[in-house]
């Protein structure tokens, strides 16, 4: 930061972004320079059956099974999943629980595989030619490949390619931006294989019948920048490469369409209902593998930095790699980090095992040092404004803290605590340290809670009143059948007593006949 | 190795902290301080070192009271801030015990009451110094005029003004530009000679005219507020605002009656607008969140001043203006909020624009 940030105020090129956000150290000198490089295939290698947004897959394989590199283990299930495949070959040695890359610790269904070191392929997708595949068949191809969103949501691509049967789509937004400090994966990917990044964005396009393409890039990769430049047009394409301005959070979807398009999605509203829809330039270049050479999504580029490791890399690991072996790989770590984390700084998630596995999702491992973590000890807040200067939701997070702390979650509802988007720019910027972000998501959680328990209440007593009605109506059915009955009766009744006369006529004019 | 910690994100932090906050207004303060300290001798030196002490006193003294990590939170620099601007405000060669009185009130009655850093709902300097004046009228508005280094007292008398209680120096009391026209006016002088007298404007903008130790030099205010204002302490707004309204205010006024109203650059030269405009307006604390918050603010800051000085009793209103403005600041955030991303301001959201 310099000693007269104002330069950074009059940069034209904020105009066109979007309200708030923050710049911090981006610290990726770290890794910019290294060139990906392939990760042997370790000892070990744990996939877990949940690495997506949605139901987990359905294992296909059983504990002594031998696995082809690519060879289908795990079935999506339902329309919200995605397939998994072997990253390598070998023997299935479990088919059990471990511990999942979250914070939680908590385990997760997971097929272990012991390499054979072979490292053989089994049958590879059928290929499609993009060029006359039709939109379906490449979304189908996508989903056959278990590709998943790369940038870190993991939600499948598949269901966001479909979206044009639901929608109007017009552009074709290429994440590129990469906004978290530290990650360079897809800078590196762009810069090296940027004529496979831009064939698998055509392809993309093509699967989403959109007419335009904007591939975005923050202003501080100009390497990627000039090199997706190189690539402009593919299948037909001509893709917009555009420079956004180095801003945290500009990786978020709709603050990266509001920049390039200038449009702001309606809160609530997916930004397929403007007719646009984002990618990953990663989960283009996995498309891209997946269409053209038939490779389901079984690797990714991680980035592995911080002070804390001795080599700073950006590697090419198969999936279920654990964290220790990645680490080891880039020769282990020099520093007892004080925080390890999957993802960036600002958005990650701290873990403790090292054992945990690499996952499709997973776009860095860094370790970082005391002197690059925050500081602890929280001051009271000074109510000085700059959490609400950030934001790029337009939110007030102070006020949100001090609902929160006096128990109002309600009251921070209110003003709008359900539309962050747990972007971390407060907690960055609190002078007085407060760890605003958790506390929203404290209360978010506490929300979540109340409203299940609320919605389990109004449910029972929806199920007693139904049983109620029900007992009601079976009452009153048989009150009615009483009644219709006891009618009925009264009605022969009376029809006897009318009878009563008349059948002693008639016996007598049947008496009278006989007489007669 | 050791374990991790399993903290929640983000893992990184800007460099600001409270403390660097503060030490950055101090920085920015100092210029016009020292031109204080300088013109108006050692008196005011001593006065300056009591009051500060006297604030970091009863800052310890709170803290001890309710139970707070002293360490912590008597080395933030917040409480030594409140004495500084304290001190700046008070009459050059008041006594040391007004100093004093004056750090009690703004800490003990201005902030701990409230419950410490961040609660209080009014400017714990603008409460004492509203306090002091209302309390102590003699004490809190004699003046001197300036010395130039040599030409005043030196330590034996300075000590004598500050402890001693008598003036063994053989001081001409006189009366701030603001006290002059006020009470010229009452005696239904023309403006234009009264003018004249309370000396060049160039005299008042940079400092050479008697007033509160730190207020006087409004271009050596200007200047550290504008470095504030770089260092991205505070945004430009309020102190816009608040000058723009005022100025604008009293524009008007004075081309309506110039024979009744000063014209408005003596008013923004005089007196502790500067100060207010930079330093005491944009107190974080009492001050609206948003920009919107901040602009409404300040306008009204700007013309209670112009209000209180050309109706009120007394001549100088910017204490009195800021805390009637600190008393709004809750019901200015609760309506002047932004706009979240994807709503309109009423909270809805956006409409989809059929412009496929």
């Amino acid at each position: 930061m310099s000693i007269f940030p104002l330069a950074g105020r009059f940069d034209p090129a904020r105009l066109f972004s979007f309200r708030g956000g923050i710049h911090p150290e981006t610290r990726k000198f770290l890794s910019a320079d290294c060139v990906i490089e392939d990760m042997p295939v370790p000892q070990l290698i744990r996939v877990p059956l949940q690495q997506h947004i949605g139901v987990e897959a359905e294992p296909l394989v059983q504990r002594d099974d031998i696995v082809l590199k690519g060879q289908l283990i795990g079935k999506a299930r339902g329309p919200v999943s995605a397939n998994i495949h072997a990253p390598t070959s070998g023997r299935v040695i479990a088919v059990g629980h471990f511990t999942a890359p979250h914070p939680s610790g908590l385990p997760v269904p997971t097929i272990t595989i012991r390499p054979d070191g072979a490292d053989q392929w089994g049958p590879r997708l059928a290929r499609l030619r993009p060029e006359n595949a039709e939109p379906e068949e490449i979304a189908a191809k996508v989903a056959e490949a278990g590709i998943v969103g790369m940038g870190g949501a993991t939600f499948p691509a598949s269901v966001k390619l479909n979206l044009r049967a639901k929608y109007d789509l017009h552009t074709l937004v290429v994440n590129g931006a990469e906004c978290e400090p530290y990650l360079t994966c897809d800078d590196r990917l762009m810069r090296e294989r940027p004529e496979e990044v831009a064939d698998g964005i055509a392809i993309m396009a093509r699967a989403l019948g959109v007419r335009q393409v904007i591939v975005a890039i923050e202003s501080n990769k100009p390497q990627a920048i000039e090199a997706m430049g190189r690539h402009k047009s593919v299948l037909g394409y001509t893709l917009r490469i555009k420079a956004v301005p180095t801003q945290y959070p500009m990786g978020s979807e709709k603050h990266l369409v509001k920049t390039v398009t200038g449009k702001e999605t309606p809160a609530r509203a997916l930004t397929a209902e403007l007719g646009i829809v984002v990618h990953n330039a990663a989960t283009a270049h996995a498309v891209h593998l997946a269409v053209r050479y038939g490779e389901p999504s079984i690797s990714r580029v991680v980035t592995v930095s911080g002070r804390g490791v001795a080599r700073p890399a950006n590697v090419r690991v198969p999936i279920g790699t654990s964290v220790s072996d990645v680490l080891a790989h880039c020769g282990g770590l020099v520093e007892e980090p004080q925080r390890l984390l999957l993802g960036g700084p600002m958005m990650g998630q701290p873990i403790q095992n090292l054992r945990v596995p690499i996952v499709k999702g997973t776009n860095g491992i860094l370790a970082l040092t005391k002197a690059e973590t925050r500081k602890p000890g929280v001051m009271p807040c000074i109510r000085c404004g700059l959490c609400v200067q950030v934001c790029p939701m337009g939110l007030t997070p102070f006020e949100f803290n001090t609902k929160i702390q006096a128990g109002d979650l309600d009251g921070a509802a209110r003003v709008g605590l359900l539309d962050c988007i747990s972007c971390g720019c407060c907690s960055f910027t609190c002078p007085s340290n407060i760890p605003l972000v958790q506390t929203i998501h404290y209360a978010r959680g506490k929300l979540a809670e109340k409203e299940g328990r609320k919605h389990r209440q109004e449910e029972t007593k929806r199920l007693a009143a139904a049983r109620t009605a029900r007992e009601e109506a079976i009452q009153q059915a048989k009150r009615d059948a009483m009644a219709k009955r006891k009618a009925e009766m009264a009605a022969k009744k009376a029809r006897e007593a009318e009878t009563g006369t008349k059948p002693s006529a008639a016996e007598a004019s049947l008496n009278g006949e006989s007489v007669k | 190795m050791t374990i991790p910690l399993l903290v929640s994100a983000p893992h990184t932090h800007s460099m600001f902290n409270v403390s660097r906050t503060m030490l950055a207004v101090m920085v920015c303060l100092s210029p016009a301080t020292i031109f204080g300290l300088y013109h108006f001798g050692w008196p005011a030196v001593y006065l300056f070192a009591v009051t500060i002490a006297a604030a970091v006193l009863f800052e310890v003294l709170c803290l001890a009271i309710s139970g707070k990590p002293i360490l912590r939170f008597a080395t933030d620099g917040s409480a030594v801030l409140t004495g500084w601007i304290l001190a700046l405000s008070l009459p050059p060669w008041a006594p040391w015990w007004v100093g004093v009185i004056g750090a009690g009130i703004a800490i003990v009655i201005g902030k701990h009451v409230f419950g410490g850093l961040g609660q209080n709902m009014f400017n714990p300097a603008m409460v004492a110094r509203a306090m002091l004046l209302v309390a102590l009228p003699v004490q809190m508005t004699t003046w001197v005029p300036v010395l130039h280094g040599t030409d005043g007292p030196d330590h034996i008398q300075a000590l004598a003004i500050t402890f001693g209680g008598g003036a063994d120096f053989d001081a001409i009391s006189s009366a701030s530009v603001l006290g002059q026209i006020q009470s010229k006016l009452d005696a239904g002088l023309p403006m234009a000679s009264i003018l004249a007298e309370a000396g060049s404007l160039k005299d008042q903008f940079i400092g050479f005219v008697p007033g509160s130790l730190g207020e006087t030099s409004a271009a050596l205010l200007l200047a550290g507020g504008i470095c504030l204002i770089l260092l991205r302490i505070i945004t430009p707004v309020i102190p816009l605002s608040m000058l723009g309204s005022l100025g604008l205010l009293s524009g008007a006024a004075w081309l309506i009656a110039p024979d009744s109203f000063p014209p408005p650059q003596v008013h923004l030269a005089s007196g502790a607008v500067m100060l207010c405009a930079f330093f005491i307006a944009t107190d974080y604390v009492t001050s609206p969140i948003t920009g919107l918050g901040k602009m409404i603010y300040g306008i009204g800051i700007g013309a209670l001043i112009f209000i209180i000085r050309s109706w009120g009793s007394f001549p100088e209103g910017v204490a009195f203006a800021v805390l009637l403005m600190n008393a709004c600041t809750p019901l200015i955030d609760e309506y002047a909020r932004p706009r979240i991303f994807g709503r309109t301001r009423s909270g809805k959201p956006l409409a989809l624009r059929e412009d496929k």
